[in-house]
């Protein structure tokens, strides 16, 4: 059990939770992620852990509303417990001073960015952030982002703000304008495969933080696996981030289509419920 | 109680005991050899397959009687010699003959932590019914040793009067043990038995392993399991529930938190694939995955948020126990069609002998002697078809058995909608990671010393069950725990 501290409506959708957990806030470094389950009879859900209070002994999660579990999660209050919280998990971001670091974030990938560009700051690179969403609505934790970036590019696919255009217009922006020495990207994973695509053909090292269908998150199940460089690879403890132009985005796109029906068909009934 | 597997004495005094003489002398040895073996009552194939209730309903108690009556007390027990763990079979029995059911618990719990679930979940049929006098001389159905093992269990439970174990003083060492599955729950028991302060860590937020996890609810209830992990608690260890010790707090951490020893019973958890073209296809998981979803996470019950793939047409791939377990919870869940596809013959299957009876009544298609090659998906990316080859047995391999060789041209194609891969597991690699000198085998499992269970290299480290055996039974699991702990023990008070 692990008790909520604090709670912050970012958005319609978005959430930021403090929980108390002082082993994990001890251990954890950027990249990695906690499994959360709600209730008795709540499903296991992976998310990242997005900063960390070792003094008071509590982590932040970003959580948006996106299914029954992300729902249930955000709808919790201040003094309510979470069944369980398991982690830290998965391998750390690896960082260092390489330069100049893009970092992509679309719509739920901003708040997993939000530690990685962090710590790339931190580290002494200059990063520059990219932030995506199909329109204003989509754009969360802009001032967080900010604080850490050296510049922050807002793309919307409808124009309602920053610039009107897709998140790979914006990077390809900067790429053309300066060296870029390292990407990272977090979205959807069609956005990170167009990512993926844009930063090959200029050959620019490039990470993605992947988000796949989780059950332990310990390595015990493999819901998570993907094709890695033409090998599987579990996401909760080879990754969640890999080499991106290694990735095989269309098979990772299939295979989180798996449960999209039954997702559905859940949140509805849970929405009308509710 | 130090029981030692050659000195035998101890088996000759209690068989002289008067009220075991007497017992052995009120039937004549033929009227005894005459008898048929019991049969164990069951729910029928047809009901149960719709349900996950337990297949095996339990003997009454004149069945037991009538059953223990088959043993012949033998002056030289081979049944012992099968069982890993040296459990004095024929004083169990013979409780079971006199009536003393209480007492025929107690005999099994000198040696055996788990007794209900390793009388349900062993196989026997290779280990103490093997050795047994009736299937060695006699040629005939062995006594039933392991229905009787789980009536003196269920009795026991059932009666409410679990005796909970005699607890030594506080000696003062703390001990954590890392993973709840039999293994730890077995070293858990003894050493809080011998005084030790014990904890026990957990990955997953429920207590048991794979007893909880893998093994289904029709086979091993979670309620018989919860009753060994209450009477742990009622004994003082502690239990620490989604902790993974290595990501949670490393070894060194939690020495420095005053653990004195550990004992890394973290199982064999990772699922292998078989590398064949499709199999990342939605639609095909681990059995692993399979089993978590439907016993775990509670899919199939529709109050519970965790989704599970209802196949119509399920193919599993492999012939262990586990892969039994999906089949069958597969035609629970209303599969049309629940297939087994194993590469070897029937007679080669390493899945306990009644499960797949069971399994066979339950109305499981066998396809023995086939191999999947290459699965096949709709426009959605979801498996479809599966292409299977079929195959015949050459020359016996490394383990005895007669190697499976392609046929060619044999191959067909065959419908499905899910697809349960159940070829195995490999070691849980966490915790060597975390600690890099542990000495590892090539199969990722941890090196120790057969008879204290300490790890090469890092002293206050021992391991026991799936870690070390790979993919291996409960029972195994359950006797190196059982080891562990004295050589803990023995380990800790040199140290002091
Ligand atoms: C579906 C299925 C059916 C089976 N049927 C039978 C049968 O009929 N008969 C039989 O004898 N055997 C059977 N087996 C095999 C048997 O279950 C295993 O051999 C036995 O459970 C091994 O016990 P263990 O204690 O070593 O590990 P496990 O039971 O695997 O327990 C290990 C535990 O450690 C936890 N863990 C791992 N790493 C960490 C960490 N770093 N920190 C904290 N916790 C950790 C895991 O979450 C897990 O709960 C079956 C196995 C499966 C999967
Ligand atoms: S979530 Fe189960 S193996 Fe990764």
């Amino acid at each position: 059990m692990s008790k909520i501290i604090n709670k912050e409506i970012l958005s319609d959708k978005v959430v930021k939770i403090e929980i108390e957990a002082p082993r994990i806030a001890q251990k954890r470094k950027a990249g990695h992620f906690v499994i959360v389950k709600i209730g008795e009879k709540g499903e296991r859900i992976p998310l990242t852990i997005s900063q960390a209070d070792e003094s008071k002994g509590t982590i932040t999660l970003i959580v948006q509303k996106v299914g029954v579990s992300s729902h249930k999660l955000c709808d919790l209050a201040v003094g309510d417990e979470v069944s369980s919280v398991v982690g830290p998990l998965g391998q750390s971001t690896h960082v260092e001073n390489v330069g100049t670091v893009l970092c992509a974030g679309g719509g739920v990938g901003i708040a997993p960015l939000l530690p990685i560009v962090e710590a790339m700051k931190e580290a002494g690179n200059k990063v520059i952030s990219v932030l995506a969403g199909r329109s204003q609505e989509f754009i969360i934790l802009e001032d967080e982002i900010r604080k850490a970036s050296d510049e922050v590019i807002i793309m919307t696919d409808d124009g309602t703000y920053g610039n009107k255009g897709l998140v790979t217009e914006g990077m390809e922006e900067v790429i053309q304008r300066e060296k870029v020495n390292l990407a990272v990207t977090i979205g959807p994973a069609v956005m990170m495969k167009f990512c993926s695509i844009l930063t090959k053909k200029y050959n620019i090292p490039t990470v993605a933080s992947l988000n796949t269908v989780m059950v332990d998150g310990s390595g015990m199940c493999g819901a998570c696996r993907i094709t890695v460089d033409g090998e599987t690879k579990f996401v909760c403890v080879d990754g969640p981030e890999f080499d991106a132009h290694q990735i095989d985005f269309d098979e990772m796109l299939m295979r989180l289509r798996a449960y999209k029906d039954e997702e559905a068909d859940a949140y509805q009934s849970f929405m009308n419920n509710k | 109680m130090e029981i030692m597997k050659e000195d035998t004495t101890y088996l000759q005094e209690l068989r002289k005991i008067a009220w075991r003489e007497e017992l052995r002398k009120s039937i004549p040895a033929k009227e005894r050899t005459a008898k048929e073996r019991v049969s164990m009552p069951s729910q029928d194939p047809i009901i149960r397959s719709t349900n996950s209730d337990e297949v095996n309903t339990g003997l009454m108690s004149e069945l037991a009687i009538g059953e223990a009556q088959r043993c012949l007390d033998c002056v030289n027990p081979t049944c012992i010699d099968g069982c890993p763990v040296n459990i004095n079979i024929p004083s169990f029995i013979k409780h079971i003959e006199k009536s003393d059911f209480l007492g025929a618990a107690k005999v099994l719990k000198e040696t055996s932590a788990l007794p209900a679930v390793c009388g349900r979940v062993c196989p026997q049929e290779v280990q103490c019914e093997a050795t047994c006098f009736y299937t060695v001389k006699l040629k005939k159905a062995p006594v039933a040793i392991g229905h009787l093992e789980r009536f003196a269990a269920d009795f026991e439970r059932e009666s409410g009067s679990v005796s909970v174990p005699k607890i030594a003083s506080d000696n003062g060492y703390k001990i954590a043990i890392i993973g709840s599955g039999p293994a730890g729950l077995s070293a858990a028991g003894d050493l809080a038995k011998m005084g030790c302060d014990v904890t026990v860590f957990e990955a997953l937020h429920e207590i048991g392993g794979v007893l909880k996890y893998g093994i289904p609810e029709f086979r091993l209830p979670n309620s018989v399991v919860d009753v060994e992990i209450n009477s742990l608690k009622q004994m003082g260890v502690k239990f620490f529930t989604n902790f993974v010790v290595g990501s949670t707090a490393s070894i060194q951490d939690l020495r420095d938190e005053g653990f004195d020893a550990f004992f890394v019973s973290s199982g064999a958890g990772l699922p292998n694939f078989m590398g064949i073209p499709g199999e990342n296809y939605s639609g095909i998981m681990s059995s692993n995955e399979y089993l978590t979803r439907v016993n775990l996470m509670k899919a199939a019950h529709a109050d519970y948020d965790t989704p599970v793939y209802i196949g119509k047409n399920v193919a599993v791939i492999g012939g262990g126990n586990t892969a039994m377990d999906s089949v069958r919870t597969a035609k629970r869940l209303g599969a049309e069609r629940s297939m087994i596809i194993y590469r070897r013959s029937m007679d080669e299957m390493p899945a306990r002998v009644e499960e797949i009876e069971h399994a066979v009544e339950e109305g499981i298609e066998f396809m023995c002697l086939n191999n999947p090659i290459e699965y096949f998906a709709n426009e959605n990316g979801h498996v479809s078809k599966v292409r299977v080859q079929k195959m015949e047995l050459g020359e016996p391999d490394a383990s005895g058995r007669r190697r499976p060789v392609p046929i060619e041209n044999s191959e067909y194609e065959l419908d499905v909608d899910l697809v349960v891969v159940s070829v195995g597991v490999s070691p849980n690699p966490l915790i060597p990671k975390s600690l890099p000198e542990l000495e590892m085998t090539r199969w990722g499992t941890i090196v120790v010393d057969e008879d204290t269970m300490q790890a090469k290299n890092v002293p206050d480290v021992f391991a026991g069950g799936d870690i070390v055996r790979g993919g291996a039974t409960v029972i195994l699991a359950m006797g190196d725990g059982r080891k562990a702990a004295q050589g803990i023990l023995n380990y800790v008070q040199s140290k002091k």
